[in-house]
């Protein structure tokens, strides 16, 4: 157990090891920063969405918003392969606020077309692959991607990212394994939070450190103190510069915790103990970064008044623009399940037509969602 | 020139991968040896040990990886060594695969190509013998393609291969070596949603595909010569299907045989059944009859009793005469 947890930033943002502090432009840092403080505003927002019934579902990441320096420590070129806790990511590499916010509402504005819950983005043009719901399977696709990349001789890194949960499930056992034996150019980055849903890790896994899984399929796994954004950025972007020099494939462990619910329907407070919020506080990756730009004289509180102020003005009129949209049209209920339209599924599609025409509305009658 | 069915899919892999340098051949043993049927000889020495490869042991991972490579703008055909074998990856496949370009808007596609051997008639028992494409059917998104013949193996697996969506193609085992045919030079496709009408008729139509048709065509042999005209129709794809051409048969003959060798409950021959009873039940002459394998895991002692033969299909066609 010889695996040290990378920190670059104490909890007050002071530099702890000069030597893993990123070189990054006054651009970049606060690109990153400011991608966590609307991560963290839309969780508050979302979430009041949903509790007042305009939106179904919410999944919240806040005190994981440290997530997205590792999305910053990527290529526009690379391919991200995200859980369903990622926001983060998907922002900081120019998903658009919009096409997020417009998922969350299921009309026609919505990028996925209405097809999915909310919180299951799909963003081609930041190569955002859609988010599935089953645990794990986006690990082993990320690995094919990083594999062909390597056959094709493109500079070209996969990175996927799972919870601590995940790396029980078949595919994350498949996808290190494949990883490892084709050296492919991919990061496996698992954000321990240390509960999937309500099964805390020790009774997932009887390795405590999950980096030190990546031994087994012959390859290195790196601890990282995952509420550390410069921490994130530096093993990341380590990772993708090996794997891009055709150095194989890494397990990135981000310890960290979630400070709110898995999702919406979900209620810690019957798993999870009270203290452990209190500990987990003080680690804020938000607070962390800001006394860190502070600290280099690039920030100030004032700053970031004004930051947080435009930022839900931002949300705010953006919502108000993506609520408007209808809902999809019928025929969208048919559309896309193959390039081209079957028969048998045509006739399906006229007979509802036809349907509609006679009936008029259709009723939702859907209970709440549980999970 | 003369191929067997096997020797067609080698056939049809490497002239198509001649022309396009995406395709990517891999699974269990499919690399240095080509296979354990041999469908993939000489690939890997043609075209090299990265775009033909072998794979860890997990069927789960092979088709976790095929769709991301996929996704990545390659051709990936994954082979599954046997139909038995491939529940590891049924997550990948259903939930995966057949689902992303719906759920993503039509943002993402995968254009996965699973070749996998499946049926009986090897004395392969349980593991190496059911046939459950009806699995495959009742999921949208995929594509089922069943080939019964050496031209259509190879033209169909083209059009697979091709195909901006995942296609599970389905080879008759036992049709690998035991049926030869004359199969054209070069690369073509075999379109998709076209059945094939092996045997035009006027008494009876015989729906049948994969392993099933042989068996179909030697039964109407009989047939024919105690007087009874027999359409014999093999399905060719399952999804999508020749909803036309299924009917028009039915329509035309008023007698309907459906045969398969996979399970009869909720087996594909059900689907086809319910899809004449609702478009052309006014034209039947009697109730439409399914010979099938036995709601039962695949025997191996039994294995000859468990599939349908000719002399079962016989029956099956005159007692729809006789209703």
């Amino acid at each position: 157990m010889n695996n040290p947890m990378i920190q670059v930033l104490d909890l007050d943002g002071k530099v702890i090891d000069a030597s893993m502090e990123p070189k990054l432009s006054e651009e970049k840092l606060q690109k990153l920063y400011r991608s966590m403080v609307l991560t963290r505003q839309l969780d508050e927002r979302c979430l009041a969405m949903q509790r007042q019934g305009r939106i179904g579902f919410y999944v919240t990441s806040t005190g994981q918003e440290a997530v997205a320096a590792s999305g910053l420590a990527m290529e526009a070129t690379d391919w991200i392969f995200p859980a369903y806790r990622e926001h983060a990511v998907g922002l900081v590499r120019g998903f658009p606020l919009k096409d997020f916010l417009a998922q969350l509402f299921g009309n026609d504005l919505d990028l996925v077309k209405g097809r999915q819950m909310p919180n299951h983005f799909a963003h081609r043009p930041t190569q955002y692959v859609s988010v599935s719901s089953p645990i794990g399977t986006q690990i082993s696709q990320a690995v094919g991607a990083a594999m062909a990349a390597k056959i094709r001789g493109d500079k070209t890194v996969s990175i996927t990212y799972f919870g601590d949960g995940g790396t029980s499930s078949n595919d994350f056992h498949a996808g290190m394994n494949f990883a490892g034996a084709f050296g492919a150019p991919c990061i496996f980055y698992c954000s321990n939070n240390q509960y999937a849903i309500s099964v805390p890790l020790e009774k997932q896994t009887a390795q405590p450190l999950i980096a030190e899984k990546a031994l087994a399929y012959g390859f290195k796994g790196i601890r990282v103190d995952g509420n550390d954004a410069l921490a994130v950025y530096h093993v990341t972007k380590e990772s993708a510069d090996r794997a891009r020099e055709g150095k194989g494939p890494t397990l990135i462990e981000a310890f960290t915790f979630r400070m709110g619910a898995h999702s919406s329907s979900d209620d810690p407070s019957r798993y999870c103990p009270k203290e452990k919020y209190e500990e987990w506080a003080k680690k804020d990756p938000i607070r962390r970064l800001k006394q860190y730009l502070i600290r280099k004289g690039i920030w100030s509180e004032e700053k970031d008044q004004a930051l947080v102020e435009s930022i839900k003005k931002e949300i705010s009129e953006t919502i108000e623009e993506v609520r408007k949209g209808a809902p999809p049209s019928l025929s969208t209920l048919f559309e896309d399940v193959y390039a081209e339209m079957p028969k048998t599924l045509l006739l399906q599609k006229e007979a509802l037509l036809e349907e509609a025409k006679l009936k008029g509305t259709f009723e939702d009658t859907s209970e709440a969602f549980p999970l | 020139m003369m191929l067997t069915l096997i020797q067609a899919i080698n056939d049809a892999l490497k002239t198509e991968m001649r022309i396009d340098d995406r395709i990517l051949v891999f699974g269990e043993d499919v690399g240095y040896v080509g296979g354990v049927f041999r469908a993939t000889e000489g690939i890997q020495k043609e075209f090299g040990e990265k775009r033909c490869f072998d794979t860890p042991l997990s069927e789960c991972g092979i088709i976790g990886t095929a769709v991301g490579m996929a996704l990545y703008g390659m051709r990936p055909v994954a082979e599954i060594q046997f139909l038995d074998f491939i529940y590891p990856a049924f997550d990948q496949i259903v939930s995966e695969a057949a689902k992303m370009r719906y759920r993503s808007g039509g943002q993402f596609n995968v254009p996965l190509t699973i070749r996998t051997p499946y049926g009986g008639g090897i004395k392969g028992g349980h593991y190496h013998s059911q046939s459950t494409e009806a699995l495959f059917a009742h999921t949208p998104g995929l594509k089922v393609v069943i080939p019964s013949t050496p031209e259509d193996a190879k033209g169909l697996l083209i059009s697979s291969i091709r195909d901006e969506d995942p296609v599970i193609f389905l080879e008759p085992k036992r049709l690998y070596r035991s049926v030869k045919g004359e199969v054209p030079e070069g690369a073509y496709t075999t379109p998709f949603g076209k059945a094939r009408f092996v045997k035009k008729g006027e008494d009876v139509s015989v729906f049948c595909y994969g392993a099933m048709v042989p068996i179909c065509e030697a039964a109407a042999q009989e047939a024919t010569q105690k007087g009874i005209s027999v359409e014999v129709i093999d399905l060719r794809t399952l999804v999508p299907l020749d909803v036309d051409s299924i009917l028009e048969s039915a329509r035309k003959t008023g007698r309907v045989v459906i045969v398969h060798e996979a399970v009869k409950t909720a087996g594909f021959g059900a689907e086809i059944s319910a899809l004449i009873s609702e478009s052309a039940i006014e034209y039947l002459k009697g109730p439409i009859l399914r010979v099938c394998g036995f709601d039962t895991p695949f025997p191996y002692t039994f294995e000859h009793v468990y599939l349908p033969d000719a002399k079962r299909v016989l029956t099956a066609i005159e007692k729809a005469i006789q209703f």
